[in-house]
């Protein structure tokens, strides 16, 4: 659907599409170069996902896309075809957190809590394909992650407590 | 104060729960009616004259609602009282690649990026000063701030002497000199820094991911010139500053302005790259130090020569000159010691504080240099460290007031449990020791004022108790320090405590989350709150004993009506009779001991780091959960620094070589190894409960310790940041790498203070008083 002409006067492709975010499907005209990073923020106000570069460097804006860890700033919308992206916000059901939250946030691993969002994002991955990891896989699977603040230790400690079920 | 209920607990931070399920609403989430975006252009050149600046194209471009130039924005600013040489636009030259010129507000980023670019502006280039030795220079063109009294490019220039050199190197078995340098590097922050201002009727409010929201208050009342009961500036959920965001920045007035000029909201978030230019990060320093020590090690004097390359404006760079002089005096007992000081500018992002401000690079010299000595006489350099050991309740040389001190205890644990003095000795394999120590909080205001440093004021009615308090947490979890202090004296739980904190309208004054001083500042002043509330309280309930909290608060509105207290924390005259004593002073200094150990692999260069050992004396930990978080933070981003952080330019076009993540490197979970923290409780006879700072000690002994690791493993000496496996090749062939020498700077005569007494510990009215003249 062409033919919108942005405030620039270049003419900007825009489709229709329907996104499955947390289980909600939302129907948007949506530029076709925006990304999903900024639909999520901008268009369906889940602004629980981060961004720290918008250049697919830092990890921050990590969502699950089919059950995937993906990088929101590098995701266009158009590419996703029907598959379900989850956000921060879908990870709970109701307002009970789920085991891998509260662990991040009785032990500590969310300081200023800026890199949170993606870690359990990438972490929730981790444990969904390998239940019971050790430090070591923990680490290299969120080594994509950057976070300035907790010496990543407390975010090691508190996916193995969520992984050995007493969190 | 055996029977502590709520303090000493690890509890969780305040916020913790809506952090991990999206619920914290940092400033980019804001999003208000009406709402423009805001994006700044920037200087492409390092030096330029600014000839004219055309905005007609970008005001054509539809969507564009306000367009600013440094017309503007005349009025200067800076952190500082002296060193107010910054514009939010500069409209007669540029002096660093990045330097903001104009702003756009339009309907959406896009645009405001395209009208951005569509400003022409003029220049004349310049040539740009880059280093250090070039600044000391007469400029090729011109100075980058020409009304500068000092020669050339210096900005700061300083020169001490405390107690009697001549005496001590007389005295001295042996002598050496050591060159350092030490590169500087940035916060990184996660979160991109992001303000938003909206103009309603004549009063402003700003939204900003600030450390310190008095001072973006105060800069934005001199800027646009409205009194401060018109500016209302809130502190956002904080995406982590590190230092990086302690001063007021061009973009946090520009949305203000654009707010006033436009009538609706305007947001800025700043992209990656531009937050390497808004920097304030660490300052590149060289270093020279000449220590003498006596035949059993013991020190007998030290001279130590700093040069810090400021980048192109003053931010905190006059206090910075000190922090790298001031407190080598604290850890080891220097009868007679030297500093000459000075600071540079140059056409790069201006530096400023991160963590340890100004103290990382002088500890890393400091440490080395001490090892190198012991070598060099055969003495074991943790032997001679010790012998000069700091002891508790001491005045050093220069009149820092040392009180409790756990510098023995954390140096023991920490070579204990690693085994360090056992330590397998082979090739490839290392082990490093070195100690530190820092402020918890600054005992001088940063500009001149009588107002307390900290206040908290509390208000309960039948609803519970709230505290109102101007400190930002931005993310070490100061608001679970105040509510647990509370929570203690009041008998109730932290949760219970709500909280209201960095809102210029609503919290009284504080001066911010940086320089260590929340918990001991901040601390003290609710503490003090929380007692004169207590007392309330147990009057409203006429000493019957179990009255259930809420049933006490309502007895006492019934009796008095909501209630008010209020506690505040003004640090006593610690620093000595002479000009420029107010940098160093703390009213407590916090010290660490760390042992890093490291395989260094002699055919790559590469050095791996296996475990830290960290002890550090917090006096008391309040929330021990916080204080080890703290903790590991600092182990980490001193990693960084050691190993591979470094915000360096391309010679010639001062273009930054690195301003982005990717080639930024900083550590990822796989490069950072274990780290095993030891609380050490002296408990300081000041601090609330006897608690001292955690947030940037714990960083600067994990410095020096690497590259004493290092070269415990391979026999090199790598005298600079960060030991790159370049470096380690480089100084496996040549035996060191580092500084060859030290620029000729014109240090003035210095400034000859007479040392206290050793035992002379007092302050305030009563050290005022034995002041001769002062
Ligand atoms: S914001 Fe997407 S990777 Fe950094
Ligand atoms: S908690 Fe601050 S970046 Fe990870």
């Amino acid at each position: 659907m062409a033919g919108l002409l942005n405030e620039l006067d270049r003419p900007v492709d825009r489709r229709v599409l329907v996104l499955r975010v947390n289980g909600e499907d939302h129907q948007l005209l949506l530029p076709v170069h925006k990304t999903l990073l900024e639909v999520l923020r901008e268009d369906l106000g889940l602004t629980g996902t981060k961004h720290g570069c918008e250049l697919g460097e830092c990890g921050t804006c990590t969502v699950l896309v089919a059950g995937e860890p993906q990088l929101s700033c590098l995701v266009l919308p158009v590419q996703l075809g029907g598959r379900e992206v989850t956000t921060v916000e879908g990870l709970t059901a109701g307002s009970e957190l789920t085991p891998l939250q509260r662990a991040f946030a009785d032990l500590g691993a969310a300081q200023c809590g800026y890199c949170t969002p993606g870690m359990l994002l990438s972490a929730t991955a981790l444990l969904r394909s390998n239940p019971k990891p050790n430090a070591t896989e923990i680490r290299e699977a969120l080594a994509g992650n950057l976070c300035r603040c907790t010496g990543y230790s407390k975010i090691v400690e508190a996916v193995e407590l969520a992984a050995s079920g007493r969190g | 104060m055996a029977d502590l209920k709520v303090v000493g607990q690890p509890l969780p931070k305040a916020d913790a729960a809506a952090k991990v399920i999206g619920a914290a609403v940092y400033a980019d989430d804001i999003v208000l009616p009406r709402m423009l975006h805001s994006k700044l252009l920037r200087s492409p050149h390092p030096h330029a004259r600014i000839l004219s600046v055309d905005a007609s194209a970008a005001r054509r471009i539809p969507g564009v609602k306000g367009v600013l130039t440094g017309q503007d924005l005349p009025i200067r600013f800076g952190i500082l009282p002296v060193s107010q040489d910054e514009r939010a636009l500069e409209s007669e030259k540029v002096r660093y690649v990045g330097d903001p010129v104009a702003a756009v507000a339009a309907v959406d980023e896009e645009t405001a990026a395209a009208a951005a670019e569509a400003i022409r502006v003029e220049y004349e280039v310049l040539e740009p000063v880059l280093s250090i030795e070039d600044a000391l220079r007469q400029p090729g063109d011109e100075r980058i701030h020409a009304s500068r009294s000092l020669p050339a490019n210096l900005h700061r220039l300083q020169s001490y002497e405390f107690g009697d050199l001549a005496a001590g190197w007389a005295r001295a078995a042996h002598v050496r000199e050591d060159l350092f340098f030490f590169q500087g590097n940035t916060h990184l922050p996660m979160e991109q820094h992001s303000a938003v201002g909206q103009w309603v009727d004549g009063r402003l409010t700003v939204w900003s991911s600030t450390q310190v929201v008095h001072y973006v208050h105060r800069a934005l009342s001199k800027v646009l010139e409205l009194p401060m009961n018109k500016i209302r500036v809130i502190g956002a959920a904080h995406g982590g500053g590190f230092g990086g965001k302690t001063d007021p920045f061009a973009h946090e007035i520009v949305v203000a302005k654009l707010a006033m000029v436009t009538g609706r909201p305007v947001k800025c978030t700043l992209t990656r790259e531009e937050v390497f230019y808004a920097h304030r990060g660490r300052h590149p320093v060289l270093m020279w130090v000449k220590t003498g020590v006596d035949e059993e090690g013991r020190i007998t004097a030290m001279h130590f020569r700093s040069a810090l390359d400021g980048g192109a404006y003053g931010s905190y760079g006059a206090a910075s000159v000190f922090y790298t002089g001031t407190l080598q005096t604290v850890t080891y007992d220097i009868p007679a010691y030297k500093f000459e000081g000075c600071r540079v500018f140059t056409n790069k992002p201006p530096c400023g504080p991160k963590r340890g401000h100004g103290t990382p690079q002088p500890r890393f010299a400091l440490e080395l240099h001490l090892e190198k000595l012991a070598e060099e006489i055969g003495m074991d350099a943790v032997e001679l460290k010790r012998r000069n050991f700091m002891q508790p309740f001491t005045r050093a040389v220069n009149w820092l007031r040392v009180t409790s001190c756990g510098l023995e205890e954390c140096a023991e644990k920490v070579l204990a449990a690693s085994g360090y003095r056992t330590r397998e000795r082979r090739p490839g394999r290392g082990q490093g020791f070195a100690i530190s120590a820092y402020m918890s909080g600054a005992g001088t205001a940063i500009y001149w004022n009588g107002m307390p440093h900290s206040e908290v004021q509390l208000k309960l009615d039948r609803t519970g108790v709230t505290a109102y308090c101007g400190a930002m947490d931005i993310g070490q979890g100061s608001d679970a320090v105040i509510a647990q202090i509370v929570a203690e004296e009041l008998g109730i739980q932290a949760a219970d405590v709500r909280l209201v904190t960095a809102d210029t309208d609503s919290t009284p004054i504080d001066l911010g989350s940086y320089s260590s001083r929340v918990t001991f500042m901040a601390g003290n002043a609710a503490l003090e709150a929380a007692r004169k509330m207590r007392a309330l309280l147990d009057a409203a309930v006429d000493a019957r004993a179990g009255v259930p909290f809420l049933e006490a608060c309502e007895l006492a509105e019934t009796k008095w009506g909501a209630l008010s207290t209020a506690g505040s924390y003004t640090p006593p005259r610690i620093g000595g009779p002479f000009k420029g004593s107010g940098v160093g002073p703390s009213p407590a200094y916090s010290y660490s001991a760390a042992v890093v150990d490291v395989d260094a692999d002699a055919r790559t260069g590469i050095v791996r780091v296996n475990k830290v050992w960290i002890a550090h004396d917090i006096g008391r930990a309040i929330n021990p959960l916080l204080v080890i978080g703290q903790i590991e933070g600092s182990v980490y981003m001193a990693l960084g620094e050691a190993l591979m952080e470094e915000q360096t330019f391309r010679r010639q076009l001062g273009l930054h070589k690195w301003p982005s993540m990717l080639e930024y490197k900083s550590p990822t979970f796989v490069d950072t190894p274990e780290i095993e923290s030891f609380l050490v409780e002296t408990v300081d006879p000041e601090g609330p409960y006897g608690a001292k700072e955690a947030g940037q000690g714990p960083l600067l002994p994990v410095i020096p310790a690497l590259n004493l690791a290092v070269h415990d493993a391979l026999g090199v000496w790598i005298d600079e940041t960060p030991v790159t496996p370049e470096k380690v090749l480089k100084a496996l062939k040549d035996g060191r790498v580092g500084p060859k020498m030290f620029p000729a700077v014109p240090w003035p005569e210095p400034i000859i203070v007479e040392p206290p007494a050793r035992d002379d510990m007092r302050v305030g009215a009563e050290l005022e008083a034995a002041f001769p003249s002062a």
